[in-house]
């Protein structure tokens, strides 16, 4: 059975795709729809293999549309997705996702490239006042760290959970957040990862007295 | 020594490769679908219309596949929970409802879930796999209650839709003539609305439908649940209305009602419009609360007048009897996260 039908997508060339980690890959296309920040797109290589979806990384004005991924030894798509060079065609879906209205002043949750679409939204100069929390395993993990550090400044946190104590807050997501004496119920929180990052952090913000009406949630599925 | 294969949740088409690379006769797929799905024997050595020599071939790479409830609870409404454990070393769930008349059982159909709706006990444990079709329909076969079981809900753990080909393959075994014959109007598969899976599904199965509402608004809709930044209910309603659902064909949508959240005259009016000349039905759910949530159930009476509401602007709605609270085998309580670390 195809998992792609006829329509679902559009052949692409791959401009570039750059490995930013051990297993982790900044794959580039050229943008024929335009997005909005937050949206994302469904990537495949054949028609026979069941499509992923992936946030865009880039800026609405950018040409090209990019896409954080981290290849999966045991997963279908990314070993091979890993493999693509310059010229390689790829299937790539219209973007489609409502992950896409961000109200000022937000607070962005993220844990490894689920830190895509808040790229997306700074690097589109869709919202102002935001903090970013970034959890990665190790340092090499936190993309596009050196402009997120110039935009947001001490509002770019990142939350190294196997780093060594020094420049990094050395612990989750979920343990900044619990101990955050900046933490404010009245902002905006915008979470994206694994469902149990994303469980997580709703829980423990709204044991902080978040409302849940301030949190959204995009879950890698 | 190889690792043994279940033989059990196989679709014909899978037992006839199989027989055909054990070079066995053709027909001997039929016949081991009518020992695993009709005569319902739990050793391949009991399957004695096959040939001694093909059944100890058989014996050497397969088995039945069939596995027996870890644990059962039993609530005073005669609802019973039974505990399954997976392939991959997880547990799953499955809950047992008699009523008069009719008994109903709600299947699980992946170990965790990854949606993360935010009043699902069950998404709180995360992902930890999917289930096979044998997996699937073992949580019917191996209860005691398998031959009382007149109705199958997709209900339990898991989201159907995220483990669409399973849940194909174990709806083929239960509806097919070679499988177990049941009639596709007892079976429902339950989805929060994965559009792509959904389209699968209904192009695929006769069996019924039903789609986790519980907002028409959007903002709300994705407090509730995440997917709605993914799959919004309005292209999903109109994707259900392009597949122009036909004769028995049941379409339902499940809507929990939480108190002061989502069971107010404006969301009557939303849902009406939503779901305006579809042929459908609504059923409303009471919240069952779980544990650190701020969400509480609207009271029984808000409920009755909502019903009341929805039936007079011409949609049929139906409100859900609670059943198993005192187990945790009501609607979104199935969990088994506290055996995540307690047991290998």
């Amino acid at each position: 059975m195809k998992a792609w039908k006829e329509g679902d997508y559009r052949l692409q060339q791959v401009i570039s795709n750059t490995r930013l980690a051990p297993g982790a890959f900044l794959l580039k296309f050229r943008k024929q729809f335009d997005f909005s920040a937050g949206q994302i797109v469904a990537l495949g290589v054949s028609t026979d293999i069941e499509p992923r979806f992936y946030s865009i990384a880039s800026s609405e004005e950018d040409e090209l549309i990019s896409v954080l991924y981290t290849e999966k030894p045991d997963g279908k798509l990314t070993p091979m997705l890993s493999m693509l060079n310059p010229g390689n065609p790829i299937l790539v879906s219209k973007p489609f996702g409502a992950f896409t209205s961000f109200k000022s002043e937000p607070v962005f949750v993220a844990a490894g490239t689920g830190v895509a679409p808040f790229i997306s939204a700074l690097l589109s100069n869709k919202v102002r006042g935001a903090t970013l929390i970034h959890g990665a395993p190790y340092p090499e993990y936190f993309y596009f760290s050196d402009y997120l550090s110039e935009k947001l400044g001490r509002n770019y946190i990142q939350c190294c959970s196997r780093c060594m104590p020094g420049s990094h807050y050395v612990g989750r997501v979920t343990s900044y957040l619990l101990q955050w004496d900046e933490l404010d119920p009245n902002r905006n929180y915008y979470l994206c990862g694994s469902t149990e990052m994303v469980v997580e952090t709703r829980s423990l913000l709204i044991s902080r007295g978040v409302p849940p009406d301030r949190i959204n949630a995009e879950i890698y599925f | 020594m190889p690792e043994l294969l279940p033989l059990y949740g196989k679709t014909l088409a899978e037992l006839q490769d199989i027989v055909s690379q054990e070079g066995l006769p053709p027909y001997a797929a039929m016949q081991l679908a009518d020992w695993l799905y009709k005569k319902n024997v739990e050793s391949i050595e009991a399957m004695t219309n096959i040939s001694k020599s093909a059944r100890e071939q058989l014996v050497g790479r397969y088995y039945v596949g069939l596995s027996k409830p870890e644990g059962v609870s039993a609530s005073a409404d005669g609802t019973k929970k039974y505990l399954f454990r997976s392939g991959n070393g997880k547990f799953v769930e499955a809950a047992y409802i008699p009523e008069t008349g009719r008994a109903t059982l709600c299947v699980s159909s992946q170990a965790g879930c990854k949606m993360g709706c935010l009043f699902c006990m069950t998404g709180r444990q995360g992902f930890q796999g999917n289930l096979s079709s044998g997996e699937i329909i073992n949580q019917l076969r191996s209860i005691p209650e398998f031959k009382n079981v007149t109705n199958i809900v997709y209900m339990g753990m898991g989201e159907p839709f995220d483990n669409l080909e399973n849940v194909l393959r174990s709806t083929e075994v239960l509806t097919s003539e070679w499988g177990m014959g049941w009639s596709p109007k007892r079976i429902t598969v339950s989805s929060i609305g994965i559009i792509p899976a959904m389209n699968t599904f209904l192009s695929r199965s006769s069996c019924h439908l039903a789609i986790s509402l519980h907002s028409p608004f959007d903002e709300e809709r994705r407090m509730l649940m995440p997917i709605q930044n993914v799959y919004p209910i309005a292209d999903v309603v109109e994707e259900i209305r392009k597949a122009n659902i036909a004769g028995q064909r049941r379409v339902s949508f499940e809507y929990i009602m939480f108190d002061g959240l989502n069971d107010s005259p404006r969301h009557v009016r939303e849902i009406s419009r939503l779901l305006h000349n579809l042929r459908c039905r609504v059923n409303l759910i009471r919240f069952h609360p779980i544990p650190e949530s701020s969400l509480r159930s609207a009271s029984d009476e808000t409920i009755i007048k909502f019903r009341d509401a929805l039936t007079s602007k011409g949609i049929f709605t139906t409100i859900r009897a609670s059943r198993g609270l005192d187990i945790q085998a009501a609607c979104g309580l199935l969990s088994t996260k506290g055996l995540l670390k307690n047991k290998d």
